[in-house]
């Protein structure tokens, strides 16, 4: 065994003791000014280990028609009204930005386009899910006939509601990504935002906007989402 | 596994105390910065779990526990996830810090529960509960603390793994699978959590218990008088 004084055996334990003090650092979190900056990079660095984690061909879970939860039992989740009174019969969906063809869209136009039905889970970020029946038509067909540029890195919504939204261009072109105009084989109900809304199992609920009106094509971001600004992860990929 | 030690000489009296080095520096760091981020993780965890206090349906919502907001971090539910989405990074780093260094210095043998550690875990539950003699310290650790860390290490590794399975059911579905989809994968986390806190609380019970000497182990990684003997 080594031997000591007790001089020599407190300086040793207090450069010990001393080299923890780059912890200190953490306090950092402490300070209001540094704080929420400090947690929108912590929030960014998330996002984009989640982008980089997706991946194009991979699909979402599908289920079973047995493992569906009833329709009645699908929850309405609406940042202000349940129903802003779209009037369905002269509804269209005005496209604009990065696209060869802008215009109104009308819901026959987009219907003409190949059908897909899919049963997926539906998780919102409060926590709880569903798995709901969802048919409509692939957003990358739409994307197709409206000539979107192919380099633009966003699809942008808004709804009737002033809900907006943001994918970026990998999600939107996933096969799963829907332009939904029906849930359990019936057309949407104004709750669940009728006459379109978006349904993307590859995204967290608040994503999936209702009650489209306008749909944007860009190649930068001028607004992610409703929530997003307020705070909510801009990507948020499941 | 043998513990360096030293013998501190009173240069007035002559008396000699002898300390053991229990902590490298790493484990220490690694300790405190890990306690730093899981106090963040469980708090704004609180705080996320208030927005769906339960476990079932959303229709009809049956609340399990109504969590104080005054014992939560983040003060809302976007403010929570940014907590918690930016400590989980502290969390992790801290965590696979850890666990590399133990490996790669073989310190592991300090805290690693093994077989060879079974017949001796009976003894100190008998002296912890049931008023039993106290068995002889051999090593810094006894078989029951070695059981209790190996155990509070694990439940490390869930809380990250069933976090991922709640945070990607999609791109990496086959973990959610694993723990019986997102919704179960979500009480996971949280029974997770519950037994973390559990163990913590354990843990805080018996720094206060054995003393000042070995709470600043943990700061200055020197135990003055240990209960064992040392060479």
């Amino acid at each position: 065994m080594n031997r000591t004084d007790r001089r020599k055996f407190k300086s040793m334990t207090r450069r010990e003791l001393l080299k923890l003090t780059p912890m200190i650092a953490l306090g950092a979190f402490v300070i209001p000014k540094l704080r929420s900056p400090l947690l929108k990079a912590g929030l960014g660095f998330s996002d984009w280990a989640s982008a980089k984690l997706f991946r194009e061909g991979h699909l979402a879970p599908t289920f079973a028609d047995s493992a569906l939860t009833p329709l009645n039992k699908f929850p309405l989740n609406t940042y202000d009204v349940d129903d802003p009174e779209v009037d369905l019969d002269n509804w269209t969906l005005t496209v604009t930005g990065a696209v060869q063809k802008p215009g109104d869209y009308t819901l026959s136009q987009i219907k003409a386009l190949p059908k897909t039905t899919q049963n997926t889970r539906h998780v919102c970020v409060e926590g709880w899910d569903v798995i709901g029946r969802f048919g409509g038509v692939r957003l990358s067909e739409f994307l197709k006939m409206i000539g979107a540029d192919p380099r633009a890195r966003f699809v942008t919504v808004e709804c009737a509601d002033d809900y907006y939204e943001s994918l970026d261009m990998a999600t939107a072109m996933h096969p799963q990504t829907l332009l939904c105009y029906e849930m359990y084989d019936q057309p949407l109900t104004r709750g669940h935002g009728a006459p379109l809304r978006l349904n993307v199992p590859t995204k967290i609920g608040y994503k999936q906007a209702k009650y489209l009106t306008d749909l944007k094509v860009s190649h930068v971001l001028e607004k992610a989402g409703y929530w997003e600004d307020q705070g909510y992860s801009e990507f948020y990929g499941l | 596994m043998t513990t360096r030690a030293i013998a501190i000489e009173d240069a007035k009296t002559g008396e000699v105390t002898v300390a053991a080095y229990e902590h490298p520096f790493l484990v220490r760091l690694c300790h405190w910065v890990n306690a730093v981020s899981l106090f963040v993780m469980v708090g704004s965890g609180l705080q996320i779990f208030r927005a769906f206090p339960s476990f079932g349906a959303k229709i009809p919502q049956k609340d399990l526990l109504h969590w104080p907001k005054a014992f939560a971090i983040g003060g809302w539910l976007g403010g929570a996830l940014q907590w918690h989405l930016t400590f989980l990074w502290i969390y992790v780093a801290s965590g696979l810090l850890y666990i590399g260094y133990q490996v790669f210095s073989r310190n592991y043998r300090q805290v690693l529960f093994t077989p060879h550690d079974i017949p001796g875990v009976w003894p100190m539950v008998r002296h912890y509960f049931f008023f039993g003699a106290k068995p002889a310290a051999r090593e810094a650790y006894n078989p029951l603390q070695k059981l209790a860390y190996t155990a509070g290490i694990g439940l490390g590794v869930l809380s990250v793994l069933t976090g991922i399975a709640v945070w990607k059911p999609v791109q990496l579905s086959w973990l959610a699978w694993l723990m019986g989809g997102f919704h179960l994968a979500r009480l996971w986390h949280f029974l997770v959590m519950c037994a973390m806190v559990a163990f913590i609380f354990g843990h805080l019970v018996m720094v206060v218990l054995h003393g000042w000497n070995n709470f600043v182990s943990m700061l200055t990684g020197w135990k003055k008088e240990p209960e064992y003997r040392v060479e």
